[in-house]
């Protein structure tokens, strides 16, 4: 068996936009942007495993203060509750609201560990050239890319409160900073799913039958 | 595989976009897909109309969108007093707060993203209806796919709900006439996406300029 047909190796360019397949030759002969949808065209993503680390440990950071400091506080008749992202779930699940509180944990404490700890294991794979579960990966990095966005429910459901509750001293909810850092962690791992190119997952295949 | 190795630029072949194996574009009917042999991605859709269903569905959404914008999505009621919001409160009540890369972050996903997916949708495909050149199509192509990521209605949806369940542990609160509008509007702005057939785009594109 010989090294599969890729674009790269018939010399060609897939555009990431439109999905043209351009040649080599007529970039280097006319211009470096798609003739269909004129987007910039890259055979890989550039930089992509360096660019996704950075991600990758920026958001590792944020990861902390995220979940330290309170990202909401309830003021009402003279009372105050502060929560963090993990003392919201606690506090549906202790008013009897199993579902929604099983849903805002996986959006918001499963979510963004599992990524950041997906991403993680694809750049490194990568980078020791793992030759096996080619296929199982390349799920993972799409499952990833999905799922990324769903963390953003806690971040509109404080904005919704903040703007509807605001009795001043019967009931009153504000913002936490942990909000800030919950909401760059959840942005800047999009951006790390975005940087690494999933084609890196294969580029090295031979002949090897791995599935 | 009989590949001419002096192409400058082909539609028969597509590379596929997650693994960049070489398929032949096959011929799918209406209504089928094709995935890539190798990693499973989604590579071919063909459907059937599907430039006039998705302008159908950008126009529905883009009138959902502005009733949404026009009544409160909640009612908040305590002791006598009442407070509702609208869909923009969120981003403005972040930025009053203080937290105005919040508000940015809340205005850009729940507000600006999904209206211009949907402006963009229907300024592409409306002159092509009426056998019109669009303004720009690749301009309004590629800015489909930037804004795609962070046009986050949906998400913005189960963020209500999660208020609205922890707003009834201690107050009254009632769910406002734009909150249907918005659920319609992520419902046609999904449908819209769904049936959008790009290579159809580009074919289509191509027999209005000849």
């Amino acid at each position: 068996m010989t090294a599969p047909v890729t674009a790269k190796s018939i010399g060609a360019v897939s555009c990431h936009v439109c999905g043209l397949l351009v040649s080599n030759r007529f970039i280097a002969e006319h211009s470096p942007e798609c003739p269909r949808c004129e987007a910039a065209l890259h055979s890989r993503k550039s930089n992509s495993l360096s660019r996704t680390w950075a991600l990758l440990i920026a958001a590792g950071i944020l990861y902390v203060p995220a979940n330290v400091y309170p990202v909401l506080t309830l003021i009402s008749f003279g009372k105050s509750t502060t929560n963090t992202i993990m003392g919201g779930v606690l506090e549906l699940a202790q008013s009897g609201q199993m579902v929604i509180a099983v849903i805002v944990f996986i959006a918001s404490v499963f979510v963004p560990i599992f990524k950041i700890l997906a991403l993680l294991f694809l750049v490194v794979s990568v980078q020791l050239g793992m030759k096996v579960r080619r296929r199982k990966r390349a799920l993972l990095y799409r499952f990833t890319e999905f799922i990324g966005r769903w963390s953003m429910i806690d971040i509109f459901m404080i904005s919704i409160l903040i703007a509807l509750v605001k009795l001043q001293a019967l009931a009153t909810v504000t913002a936490g900073p942990g909000a800030i850092a919950f909401a760059a962690v959840v942005i800047i791992t999009m951006f790390a799913a975005m940087t690494f190119d999933p084609r890196l997952i294969w580029d090295d295949e031979r002949d090897d039958n791995d599935g | 595989m009989a590949f001419d190795k002096d192409f400058n630029y082909t539609e028969d072949f597509r590379a596929c976009p997650e693994c960049d194996l070489i398929h032949s574009v096959p011929r799918i009917k209406e209504g089928e897909q094709g995935r890539c042999i190798r990693c499973g991605a989604l590579l071919f859709v063909r459907h059937k109309n599907s430039l006039d269903r998705s302008l159908a569905f950008a126009l529905t959404g883009l009138m959902f969108f502005i009733l949404a914008n026009v009544f409160p999505l909640l009612t908040f009621e305590m002791e006598g007093q009442a407070e509702s919001n609208r869909l923009i409160d969120g981003a403005i009540a972040f930025w009053k707060a203080g937290y105005w890369e919040l508000g940015i972050v809340v205005f850009i996903s729940s507000v600006v993203a999904p209206s211009a997916v949907l402006l963009v949708l229907i300024t592409l495909l409306l002159p092509m209806r009426l056998n019109r050149s669009p303004y720009s199509p690749q301009m309004q192509i590629r800015l489909l796919a930037h804004l795609k990521p962070w046009a986050m209605s949906e998400i913005f949806i189960l963020g209500i709900i999660v208020a609205f369940v922890k707003l009834q542990d201690f107050a009254d609160v009632s769910v406002g006439l734009s909150l249907f509008a918005f659920v319609l509007m992520v419902a046609a702005t999904v449908m819209a996406y769904m049936t959008l057939d790009e290579e159809a785009l580009w074919s289509r594109l191509k027999e209005i300029r000849a």
